[in-house]
């Protein structure tokens, strides 16, 4: 950064350790709720839980055209611990099922969940002995997104509704509590 | 009738239950005890070297119950034959894995959903449905919503509700009709 200041600007030569007006002057007045919410909903790391064809879909909004990256939500990881909303984009079938339930306990709280598409949502097309009837019956499900698959633009709305949900949470509270009873529909189908 | 047709008949004439003409598909039905030898002989000598496909039928109250199906054809794709063999509910039919590798999976596959057993197969597990699943669902008595199953912290299965779907056709009905697929609620 030093290097890159011109000699005749109005920071002197030791910029580094100047006090600068333009940023620092400005003091922002917020709640603590605001400020935490604020910085968690612009950075979501989505934790791409992509198990059939919707998982497509869920690239292709990763990838250049859509471009995820916009909302601050490009960081995906395949590591669940470094994640903070379960992107679940495809059929959960029965044999799969605990091994997505059980990567849903590895993220760390806070954590979100998107069901992307009608399998995750509800099982889909797929009323079968084979197939979960929707990702909520294990984890919780705070956004549902409809389609066969969504098109990327109703992904990026999900996502979207994600943001404006974290927007509306006591954060400083749960900060301090113990982390809440999951509430699941279970499995009384 | 073709000319494949024709040798294994000559070759094994005693195990060949009946052979059957339909839109130039051959079809050939032997015993069970000769499937194995068949199968051999086509690939060996009649150069219908590549296994297309395996599959099982339950024909439910027909005695015996279930029927196997093989299909093979040339490299070319030039010549196809289909061969059956019946078998019986409680009875074992010889894999045929090690003359096709590609076998392995088939069976595997029969035998998670139809519960047909392979002497000699090489891994006979399940190969869709979790291991420790009680049932064979592709067998006519399963429901086609499920039977909820439970083996704590390794896998379940639930009943999917089935209002309004699937359609479904009702092979023993009286009338095409009756017969059309229709939404039965329950299946
Ligand atoms: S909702 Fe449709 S596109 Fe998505 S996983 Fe299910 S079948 Fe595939």
């Amino acid at each position: 950064m030093v290097s890159s200041v011109p000699e005749n600007s109005e920071n002197t030569a030791n910029s580094d350790f100047v006090y600068d007006s333009k940023v620092e002057g400005n003091i922002i007045f917020t709640q603590v709720d605001a400020a935490i919410n604020w910085m968690r909903k612009n950075s979501l790391w989505p934790m791409p839980m992509g198990l059939a064809c919707c998982a497509i879909e869920l690239m292709a909004t990763a990838s250049a055209r859509f471009d995820i990256s916009r909302f601050g939500a490009e960081v995906m990881r395949f590591s669940p611990r470094q994640a903070d909303v379960m992107i679940v984009s495809g059929t959960v079938t029965y044999k799969m099922a605990l091994a997505v339930k059980r990567v849903w306990d590895q993220m760390p709280e806070p954590k979100w969940c998107i069901a992307m598409g009608a399998c995750a949502s509800s099982g889909g097309m797929y009323r079968s002995y084979a197939t979960l009837q929707g990702i909520d019956r294990l984890i919780p499900v705070d956004v549902y997104i409809s389609g066969c698959p969504p098109r990327p633009e109703a992904l990026i709305e999900g996502l979207l509704r994600l943001q404006r949900k974290i927007d509306t949470e006591s954060s400083t509270r749960e900060l301090k509590a113990e982390p809440a009873e999951e509430v699941v529909k279970g499995l009384g189908i | 009738m073709s000319n494949l047709v024709a040798k294994i008949q000559e070759h094994y004439s005693d195990h060949v239950i009946s052979t059957k003409e339909f839109r130039d598909e051959h079809t050939v039905v032997i015993r069970k005890e000769a499937i194995k030898a068949v199968m051999q002989y086509c690939r060996d000598h009649l150069d219908l070297q590549m296994l297309l496909d395996i599959c099982s039928i339950d024909h439910e109250s027909i005695d015996p119950r279930f029927e196997m199906v093989y299909e093979l054809s040339t490299i070319d794709d030039s010549q196809h034959i289909r061969i059956k063999t019946p078998v019986a509910e409680d009875e074992e039919v010889d894999s045929v894995s090690d003359i096709w590798a590609t076998a392995d999976w088939h069976e595997r596959e029969v035998y998670d959903m139809m519960g047909i057993k392979f002497t000699d197969h090489p891994n006979m597990k399940r190969i869709l449905m979790w291991e420790g699943y009680p049932y064979y669902p592709l067998r006519k008595e399963f429901p086609l919503a499920g039977k909820p199953t439970d083996m704590p912290d390794v896998a379940f299965t639930g009943v999917a509700p089935m209002e309004g779907g699937p359609f479904v056709t009702s092979s023993s009905a009286t009338s095409t009709v009756a017969a059309e697929p229709r939404a039965k609620g329950e299946s």
